[in-house]
């Protein structure tokens, strides 16, 4: 029998079978490979967090020495230290920065890193493309800027792409997120960059750099209550904590101290 | 039953690199050049020649998705219904693209980041469908094959010529490389120096201009594309 290839039944025929084989051939090779691509974003993650300290590790690095650097990884709701339920490295920023900065569940990685501690914050917004993201080391003041990692998904390489090279990245070391016990952010402006609080953005590249701009205003300022609380409490907390035990168990006691304030 | 046959002996008679198949390949790196001949392509030519290692990346995913779906559109060319052989070449297409995106992710998630944006763009490359339509639908798989190789390979040595000029002339850099001497740029404070990369060379239009640079030179070189007027 000479097959009709041209015929309506043979035509829904084709098409039915050829969307199942495709559909089956795409499923299984998604579910089989999520865990591994999952395991590598987990540690692209480390990795990026680890590289905003200003240290240079590969991603195998980045896995083995992640806890030993990070030492609390604590989630911020509204300004105050959340217990238990959810832990930091698992929250989607993509969905927090939805809500309202007073909503936000809001991961803190801090580190102890060269002697000094590190607060890292997770930056998440919208480039020209799709999302840009990244991260910011701030010192223990809670202003100066110690390093910048970002990261996009899709933003054109050569311009927007650019935000995650260190020409662009390097920039932001040493800058000052506060003025004044105010929070004015870092601007990323089209050249002519000085003072503290300006980065230039990247030539070609200015929609993208504006995404970093509003990115960092956003992102940065749900923070800035707790960082107002952590300083005032450190005040109140005065030298003999400090002197006795690492900086790390001084923020333990004033995140104590906030949970009964 | 008896056109199976009369293709099977094709086959045994003709020698796999016979000259009709090694110009499959061949022609498609001049005289048929997917991009500077048939302008086909270009969209993607545009967007990622700004710098040498994408345009890299890029070809050789291009070389992959291209050959793999020749010879499989190929093999199921006599039954494809010729009403819905569009929407069958879209579908193997972006499966392909969406299987080597997958692949490369979980194994090589380094190569995927740098694919990142042109994943989407080997789906719409129009030389894929192109070739599909034009040639993989009518021949045998081994030809299609050797088809896709050649087609990619055209695309391929277009965008890396043009990624060289760009980003060496944009950038002062070949692989992220600083070639350019760093002493030869002009210094702000001191005003020394009398070189400045090409800002142009980074935009879009410029790739426009490189490629058509590349269609000059080839065209006056090549007498087989001059058109008798």
């Amino acid at each position: 029998m000479k097959l009709d290839v041209n015929s309506n039944s043979y035509t829904f025929l084709f098409a039915s079978v050829l969307v199942i084989i495709v559909a089956a051939l795409l499923s299984i090779a998604a579910t089989s490979l999520k865990s591994r691509q999952d395991m590598n974003v987990a540690m692209e993650k480390k990795q990026n967090i680890l590289m905003s300290l200003g240290m240079t590790v590969s991603r195998e690095e980045a896995e083995e020495r992640y806890y030993d650097i990070i030492q609390q990884e604590l989630v911020l709701l509204d300004g105050k230290v959340q217990d238990g339920t959810v832990t930091a490295f698992d929250i989607n920023m993509a969905d927090e920065v939805k809500k309202g900065v007073d909503s936000r569940q809001l991961p803190l990685y801090i580190a102890k890193f060269e002697g000094a501690n590190s607060y890292i914050v997770p930056l998440r917004g919208k480039g020209l493309w799709g999302p840009i993201w990244g991260y910011v080391a701030l010192e223990s003041d809670l202003s100066t800027v110690r390093g910048a990692t970002f990261g996009h998904k899709t933003e054109t390489p050569g311009l927007g792409a650019e935000i995650s090279t260190p020409i662009f990245q390097d920039q932001f070391a040493q800058k000052r997120i506060m003025e004044g016990g105010e929070f004015v952010s870092i601007e990323v402006r089209k050249g002519d960059a000085n003072g503290d609080h300006q980065v230039n953005g990247i030539s070609g590249g200015t929609i993208t750099s504006v995404g970093v701009d509003d990115m960092l205003k956003d992102c940065l300022k749900g923070y800035t209550t707790y960082f107002d609380r952590q300083k005032s409490a450190e005040i109140k907390v005065e030298e003999p904590i400090i002197k006795e035990s690492t900086i790390q168990d001084s923020t333990m006691v004033s995140d104590e101290k906030l949970a009964i304030l | 039953m008896s056109e199976v046959k009369t293709e099977i002996e094709k086959i045994v008679t003709e020698p796999l690199f016979s000259k009709k198949n090694r110009q499959l390949m061949s022609s498609p790196l001049n005289d048929d050049n997917p991009i500077t001949v048939q302008v086909l392509g270009i969209c993607s030519a545009l967007a990622i020649t700004v710098k040498l290692e994408p345009a890299i990346v890029m070809s050789i995913s291009v070389l992959f998705v291209l050959a793999a779906g020749n010879v499989i559109i190929s093999l199921m060319r006599n039954l494809i219904p010729s009403r819905i052989r569009i929407i069958v070449q879209l579908v193997v297409v972006a499966s392909l693209v969406i299987l080597v995106d997958q692949v490369l992710k979980a194994y090589v998630y380094d190569v995927s980041k740098q694919l990142s944006v042109f994943v989407g763009l080997i789906i719409t490359n129009c030389i894929i469908m192109g070739r599909f339509e034009a040639f993989a639908l009518a021949n045998t798989p081994w030809k299609s094959f050797l088809d896709g190789i050649g087609n990619a390979l055209g695309y391929a040595w277009i965008l890396i010529a043009v990624a060289f000029f760009r980003e060496l002339l944009g950038s002062g850099t070949l692989f992220g490389i600083q070639i350019v001497p760093l002493t030869w740029y002009i210094n702000p404070q001191t005003g020394e120096g009398f070189y400045a990369n090409n800002g142009m060379m980074l935009l879009p239009p410029m790739a426009l201009i490189t490629v058509g640079i590349i269609i000059w030179i080839q065209r006056a070189r090549n007498t087989k594309l001059i058109e008798n007027a």
